[in-house]
């Protein structure tokens, strides 16, 4: 079997998908690929039903929080692999903070499920047709999105901290 | 080896040819200080220290605490060896108050006793914020010896404890401090 290329990966994409894709990168080698939200169930599907590059497997889902960029302040990043041909592909949605809604790939992998729970359960972003998005790791009652950048790392309720210890 | 036993020291008392007299109340701390029944909470590697404690090297059984007990409701002393993340607050809370009194808890290792490192939003900044503590053992983990240590603290308590103090109005404000009861 021909080794498969990010070159011949972002082509076949480009050639399908064409303006919902809207722009790719190699970072240490790695094919990432930013895709419109409307178009990432169709991109992911037709990833995973491509006779060669079959990128059957769903590594991974998570997010980032980068308030800097207005309209694009979160984003859901998806890890796609093809065993077969020892191949990964990185996919990148952006939302804007105030519409953070991505649609679900629980049709198109089971596994999506939890991931997806998690992304929500730290960044808030709204999985649409999820069959049960609610917090998977935190405590239910937490009523903040921890991973967001303007919530502190740091725990309010901890007493045995002086800040003079820590130059603050 | 040595073949030397040594015995629980005796309380101090009245004794006679053929007698010995105390009181109740420290004939029963007596017993209860060697028989503890520990129930181990351990969440971490504090709790694989437990786990050395536990073993034939350091021994807890020395202590009389060979019936390491796995439920709550036949333990005197919970071992809160590790990490409490806020999800486990109130497992953790629960065992306890499934416990009889009396109970005691101990609370092995940094990250019990303050949230240690993990001063983070996710994880309870020491256990004492859910239930009552009497023996906070420091370290990182801390060593056998150390939790050894700690235990015998706990046996000084139970031994010297009044038996009247669970029924006393200042421990039922300070289980009321933590919404128990």
């Amino acid at each position: 079997m021909a080794e498969i290329t990010n070159t011949y990966v972002s082509e076949e994409l480009y050639k399908k998908f064409g303006d919902a894709i809207l722009s790719t990168d190699e970072p240490y080698g790695m094919l990432t690929v930013v895709v419109e939200v409307s178009s990432i169930t169709s991109v992911v599907d037709w990833l995973k039903k491509h006779p060669v590059i079959n990128a059957h497997f769903l590594t991974d889902i998570c997010g980032t929080h980068f308030p800097q960029i207005p309209g694009k302040e979160l984003c859901a990043i998806y890890h796609m692999q093809s065993m077969p041909n020892n191949y990964r592909i990185r996919l990148k949605c952006f939302v804007p903070i105030t519409k953070p809604e991505v649609p679900s790939l629980t049709g198109l992998f089971p596994s999506a499920n939890w991931m997806e729970r998690e992304t929500y359960d730290y960044y808030g972003i709204q999985f649409i047709g999820h069959p049960n998005l609610q917090r998977i790791l935190n405590v239910d009652e937490m009523d903040y999105f921890p991973l967001r950048k303007e919530f502190p790392l740091e725990d309010g309720s901890r007493t045995d901290k002086d800040d003079k210890y820590f130059g603050r | 080896m040595s073949k030397e036993i040594t015995i629980a020291e005796m309380p101090a008392g009245l004794e006679g040819p053929g007698f010995f007299a105390t009181s109740l109340e420290k004939a029963i701390g007596l017993a209860r200080a060697n028989s503890i029944w520990p129930l181990p909470f351990a969440t971490s590697c504090c709790g694989i220290e437990f786990m050395a404690t536990m073993g034939s090297n350091y021994d807890l059984a020395r202590f009389g605490s060979e019936r390491i007990s796995f439920s709550p409701r036949q333990a005197d002393l919970l071992i809160v060896a590790g990490t409490i993340a806020k999800k486990m607050g109130p497992v953790l809370r629960q065992v306890y108050l499934q416990m009889a009194e009396p109970r005691w808890v101990i609370s092995v290792g940094a990250c019990a006793s303050s949230g240690g490192i993990f001063d983070t939003y996710s994880v309870l900044q020491g256990i004492d914020k859910v239930i009552p503590v009497d023996v906070y053992v420091p370290g990182c983990p801390p060593r056998p010896e150390q939790i050894l240590d700690g235990f015998m603290q706990i046996q000084e308590l139970v031994k010297n404890e009044s038996l009247r103090r669970r029924n006393s109005n200042e421990y039922k404000v300070m289980l009321g401090s933590y919404g128990i009861q």
